[in-house]
């Protein structure tokens, strides 16, 4: 069955697959645990036809679908590279994972208006999958609008006061950038270049000045606000009033790796590595996102709301990638195309263990944490791993990343890359271990033995408003996976399938980095060897 | 025997007129209705029969108006840009008239009702007329038998302030209809002939030995028609004149009666002026490009303040014509398909912005965009066709929206002028905000008491809201038949000029 | 004398520009809905003058071909004119129409204290 799909077949139904099940999702909407088959199999459906893509791409086959031509020479088009296809393979199978972990989350906690958020979701992997095998600017463009406005109802989902402010910065920010920079970019580089297919070796050679092509990648840098590179990064903690599921896939996986994603297959396929550095007007990123990565890492260490610490831990995280592209050596790209990959598993497990800790202890600050890990050892053991991938030891897939970019950067004597990574580390260490310790190694004795009687102030105002619902809905064992039986008078772990799926991202981090031939092999075809 | 195929120019404009004259006696506003119904049905298919018939044998089909040969006569000339805003005209007219029955059945007493839909076929013959026409006289017939029917439209909306409304528009429009024909008059003064191809042949060697009234004569016709199409600061009248009209009517103009006085100006310039005189002679395109991204930015922010939905789509559509002028402005191939493309986009996304608008009139009586807090969910195809045609509007990629500014920022590059591709999309920017705002408002407020008892509107005014929804997408992606009409057309326009 | 001719020569024209800005004066500075449409009836009569004057020609006779006559005045213009005229008629009509709706609803036709009254629904 396999053999008589062609690998064009498969890249359509990449896409095809979660659009269906965004339009089946609310026919089901009055049978939950239909509607959640439908989103389970479209979501095993997807990763499936991904994997499928795997061996065509890896022998040199390059799938291209041509749609219709919506403006003069620019066509809607896919064509599957090695790169796309590593984002794609992340995101769906991350999908997978994060659906397992939704169902738990969001009948944990009585979520209102399920069937709109599983729909939107659908959605934005559609568009994502679209991002990772457009063949040409214009049908990147379209794909990186739709996620936008797919993920902009699930930021606000909670309707709150706070939700539409954040919904708004998100919307605004994310179009405004998109807009104003990366669509005049778009047309200003199909104007030089004649085309805007991605192209090995760059389009833009011998096209521009040196100076144009630095105002041209700082378009692209800026106007792809999805990176998060600083200052267009406020929308990423704003975005952290969504459902947990929601950060944990689109704003540590899909949509801000969509983001770099772009930056770096623009960087590769667009400028190309060569023109950019012969250029010599590149040099500005490595400073602006090493600027990106030190000051994230500065705010993420004064954060006390685990979320908002993760979130500007993700913005720091980001501009890796962006550095991997800006040092321009192949062997740093790869370790960019790689960080993208193992980023993604470690921070999504990361998110999953905030959202386990919200739905079974209902807190959310970092100060409230301690002593947790001895009721939630394995969530707290998976945020362990997570951890370390951040700081990028060994033996995680984060280690891999920071490994390629160095040497990248050590093979061109470039010691600014060098310096800004290791002060990193060091920060990374320093505002995720602490969290350890306290998880671990402080006794719990001040936190209150029930959660609701915690007085309200102290938590964050996002937890307070869905509190009541939390309290009447998530005791009861709504959806029968087993976790009617985790509640005495304590906490214990979260519900199940919650637990199942951080767990799942958590070895997955491990693996990447014992088994990394996957996306070092895409990675490498990527830039040619 | 008479072929009718050979007078499909004069059938287009007949076909509503005795419409018109027929619902004039009819007393029942159903019977009207029917009547309406019947002849906008026919319109598209009279249009499209002669659009294709001019793509095909790739020459305009002339008429003469009882064998008076044209220049003396009256010339019904059908080329590739009329034919293109005919079928857009008649297609809205299908569209809106579909919608039309329930909608002024609840909006416009019984009585009045058979009136109604005289003053609707009255206007659509004006407005067919217009395109038509080769003449520049008879255009400004047509011209006023459209505009007097606008102002019985907008004037019997249900608030007193659309007699206001209706009133400034009609002192407006008279105003501009009248500089229009002070301009004809001096060029008929100058070259003693009215018909616009004639026109173009002999202004030329006039230009040499009268360049002043001519001269004159084009800053009259511009003025007059950008008057008509509600060029910024010219607009005045179009706010108030859209936010009381009843939405029936909103929505058909929204749609029609600036999209022809666009190509009306399009027409005076390209064809008749251009071949004629120097650009240089007069900076009337330059003025142009400057008043359209005024318009573009102040119309927006005028949109972003108001509360009331109507007028707030009103102020969009000032900006939205920015656009569309813009590209006149920039008077390149490029810039004439993006004026032309945005037309036909704009008439269908802003149509189906006031159909939803309608709908929700129609449910709740209401359209401070305050009290409709959560009708989202109250009226979800409504609200999700309304987002559809304004993510248009903001030109999201994959929307026919998109296609227009894609085109404008070509155009303006081709033109050497970057910095205003930053403002195109800029401005885009600003729609953002007012388009957010309604739907924040819809979707992401719990339902108010407002509200509480809407629900979907009757199945006739939604599937044409839908049905243009779709199609907001559907010219996004499938650009074939816009991209190349409109390519076409500039090119012929541009074709007369050096 | 001779600075006189050309104003004796275009008297029609001169007219012709005085009643199309009186008219158009009378539209814009005046409040009352009546008086603005009469000022709105002299700038569309000026058109008239416009278009009728070249049509004139001295000596000229109504084109009705006759071996005793050689000069013809143009007769498109008188054609023109009267189309026109039904035009104005049928805007002043409706003006009129809408100035007595508008007094019925608010009992005045004075722009400003028509405004004044603020209305804010």
């Amino acid at each position: 069955m396999i053999t008589s799909l062609t690998p064009e077949t498969l890249a359509l139904l990449a896409t095809v697959i979660p659009l269906v099940a965004a339009v089946l999702i609310p026919l089901f909407a009055r049978h939950p645990n239909l509607r959640e088959t439908v989103t389970l199999t479209s979501a095993g459906l997807l990763a499936w036809v991904v994997w499928s893509l795997l061996g065509p791409v890896l022998a040199g086959a390059r799938p291209e679908l041509i749609g219709v031509e919506i403006v003069p020479g620019i066509a809607l088009a896919y064509r599957v590279e090695p790169l796309g296809l590593l984002y794609a393979l992340v995101a769906s199978t991350l999908w997978i994972v994060n659906s397992i972990y939704s169902i738990g989350y969001m009948r944990g906690n009585n979520e209102p208006r399920q069937t709109s958020f599983y729909v939107c979701f659908a959605v934005a992997i559609a568009s994502a999958i679209a991002i990772a095998f457009s063949k040409n600017l214009v049908t990147m463009f379209l794909a990186y609008e739709a996620l936008t406005l797919s993920t902009y109802p699930l930021v606000t989902h909670k309707a709150t006061d706070d939700a539409r402010k954040s919904g708004r910065t998100y919307l605004l920010l994310l179009i405004g950038t998109s807009m104003m920079l990366f669509l005049p970019a778009i047309i200003l580089t199909s104007v030089l270049a004649g085309t805007s297919d991605f192209t090995s070796g760059g389009i833009l050679d011998g096209r521009a000045t040196p100076l144009v092509l630095g105002v041209l990648l700082a378009l692209f840098v800026f106007g792809i606000g999805k990176a998060a590179v600083m200052p267009v990064h406020f929308w990423l903690p704003a975005a952290m009033v969504a459902p947990t599921p929601v950060s944990a896939l689109l704003h540590a996986v899909a949509v801000v790796k969509a983001g770099v994603f772009s930056i770096l297959k623009i960087v590769v396929y667009i400028f190309g590595i060569e023109t950019l550095r012969e250029a010599g007007t590149a040099n500005w990123l490595v400073w602006l996102a090493g600027f990106t990565i030190i000051v994230a890492s500065l705010i993420a260490l004064r954060q006390n709301n685990l979320k908002k610490r993760l979130a500007y831990s993700t913005v720091s995280q980001l501009s890796y990638v962006v550095l991997g592209a800006a040092i321009l050596t192949p062997i740093s790209v790869v370790g960019a195309a790689v960080h993208i990959a193992g980023h993604a598993c470690a921070k999504i497990t990361l998110f999953f263990a905030a959202g386990a800790i919200y739905t079974a202890a209902h807190k959310t600050e970092i100060s409230e944490l301690d002593g947790i890990g001895h009721k939630m050892p394995w969530t707290m053991t998976a945020f362990t791993i997570g951890a370390l991938a951040m700081i990028g030891l060994p033996p995680t897939a984060g280690f891999l990343g920071k490994w390629f970019m160095l040497s990248g950067a050590f093979e061109t004597s470039q010691w600014l890359p060098v310096a800004i990574i290791v002060a990193s580390t060091i920060l990374n260490a320093l505002y995720f271990l602490p969290i350890v310790h306290r998880a671990f190694f402080r006794s719990p004795d001040h936190v209150p033995l029930d959660p609701d009687e915690m007085p309200l102030g102290a938590a964050s105002v996002g937890a307070a408003a869905v509190r009541p619902h939390a309290h009447d809905g998530g005791r009861k064992d709504v959806d029968g996976d087993g976790d009617g039986d985790t509640h005495d008078h304590d906490h214990g772990e979260a519900p199940f399938p919650i637990v199942l799926a951080l767990s799942i991202t958590a070895a997955m981090t491990l693996a990447l980095f014992f088994y990394p031939e996957v996306p070092l092999s895409l990675a490498n075809a990527m830039i040619g060897r | 025997m008479i072929r009718l195929s050979e007078h499909l120019p004069i059938i287009q404009v007949l076909v509503p007129l005795f419409g018109a004259i027929l619902t004039a006696f009819a007393r029942r506003g159903t019977t009207a209705w029917a009547i309406a119904a019947t002849a906008s049905v026919l319109a598209p298919f009279v249009s499209a029969a002669m659009l294709w018939t001019v793509f095909e044998t790739g020459r305009p089909i002339s008429y003469v108006m009882g064998s008076w040969a044209a220049p003396w006569g009256i010339e019904y000339r059908v080329d590739l840009l009329n034919g293109f805003v005919l079928l857009l005209v008649s297609v809205i007219g299908v569209a809106t008239i579909s919608y039309a029955r329930k909608s002024v059945a609840a909006e416009i007493d019984a009585h009045k009702q058979a009136w109604f839909y005289t003053m609707y076929l009255l206007c659509l013959t004006g407005l067919l007329g217009i395109a038509v026409t080769g003449d520049a006289f008879n255009a400004f017939v047509f011209l006023e038998v459209s505009s007097l029917a606008t102002y019985v439209l907008i004037g019997l909306g249900r608030h007193r302030r659309a007699l206001l409304a209706a009133y400034q528009y009609l002192i407006m429009g008279t105003i501009g209809a009248t500089f229009y024909i002070i301009g004809v008059g001096l060029l008929y003064v100058v070259t003693g002939t009215l018909n616009f191809a004639d026109l173009a042949d002999r202004l030329g060697p006039a230009m040499d030995t009268q360049a002043r009234p001519i001269l004159a004569a084009l800053a009259f016709m511009t003025v007059g028609i950008c008057l008509k199409l509600a060029l910024f600061p010219l607009h005045a009248w179009l706010p108030n004149a859209y936010a009381y009209a009843p939405s029936f009517a909103t929505a058909f103009l929204a749609g029609t009666a600036t999209k022809v006085a666009v190509y009306l100006l399009m027409r005076i310039f390209f064809s008749v002026f251009a071949i004629a005189i120097p650009a240089s002679a007069l900076p009337v395109t330059e003025v142009i490009v400057i008043l359209s991204v005024a318009a573009m930015f102040i119309a927006s922010f005028s949109a972003i303040f108001e509360e009331n939905a109507k007028r707030m789509l009103a102020y969009s559509s000032v900006a939205q014509i920015g656009y569309i002028t813009l590209g006149i402005g920039l008077a390149n191939q490029l810039g004439l398909s993006a004026s032309l493309i945005h037309v036909f986009n704009h008439a269908l996304m802003k149509t189906a912005l006031f159909f939803a608008l309608g709908a929700i009139v129609y449910r709740t009586g209401l359209v401070n965009i305050s009290q409709l807090s959560g009708i989202g969910r109250r009226m979800p195809l409504t609200i999700a066709a309304f987002v559809v045609a304004g993510l248009g509007i903001i030109g999201v990629p994959g929307t026919a929206g998109f296609i227009s500014k894609w085109y404008l920022a070509m155009a303006a590059i081709d033109k050497g002028w970057w910095w205003m591709v930053f403002l195109i999309v800029a401005s885009s920017l600003l729609a953002v905000v007012y388009v957010g705002k309604f739907i924040e408002v819809a979707y992401f407020r719990e339902p108010g008491p407002d509200v509480a008892e809407a629900h979907e509107p009757p199945i006739s005014m939604l599937l044409p809201l839908l049905a243009l929804a779709f199609a907001t997408v559907y010219f996004g992606i499938d650009t074939r038949l816009t991209t190349s009409v409109a390519e076409a057309a500039a090119s012929a326009l541009l074709g007369g000029a050096r | 004398m001779s600075q006189l001719t050309p104003l004796i020569d275009h008297f029609n024209y001169f007219t012709t520009i005085f009643l199309m800005v009186a008219g158009l004066y009378i539209v814009i500075a005046r409040g009352n809905m009546i008086k603005k449409l009469v000022g709105l009836g002299l700038f569309q009569t000026s058109v008239y003058l416009l278009y009728l004057t070249p049509g004139k020609i001295v000596e000229g006779t109504a084109p009705i071909i006759d071996p005793r006559f050689q000069v013809y005045s143009n007769p498109l213009p008188h054609v023109l004119i009267l189309t026109a005229i039904v035009v104005g008629v049928a805007t002043l009509a409706l003006g009129l129409a809408l100035v007595v709706r508008i007094s019925e609803e608010y009992g005045t036709i004075e722009e400003d204290e028509i405004f004044a009254r603020g209305e804010d629904e």
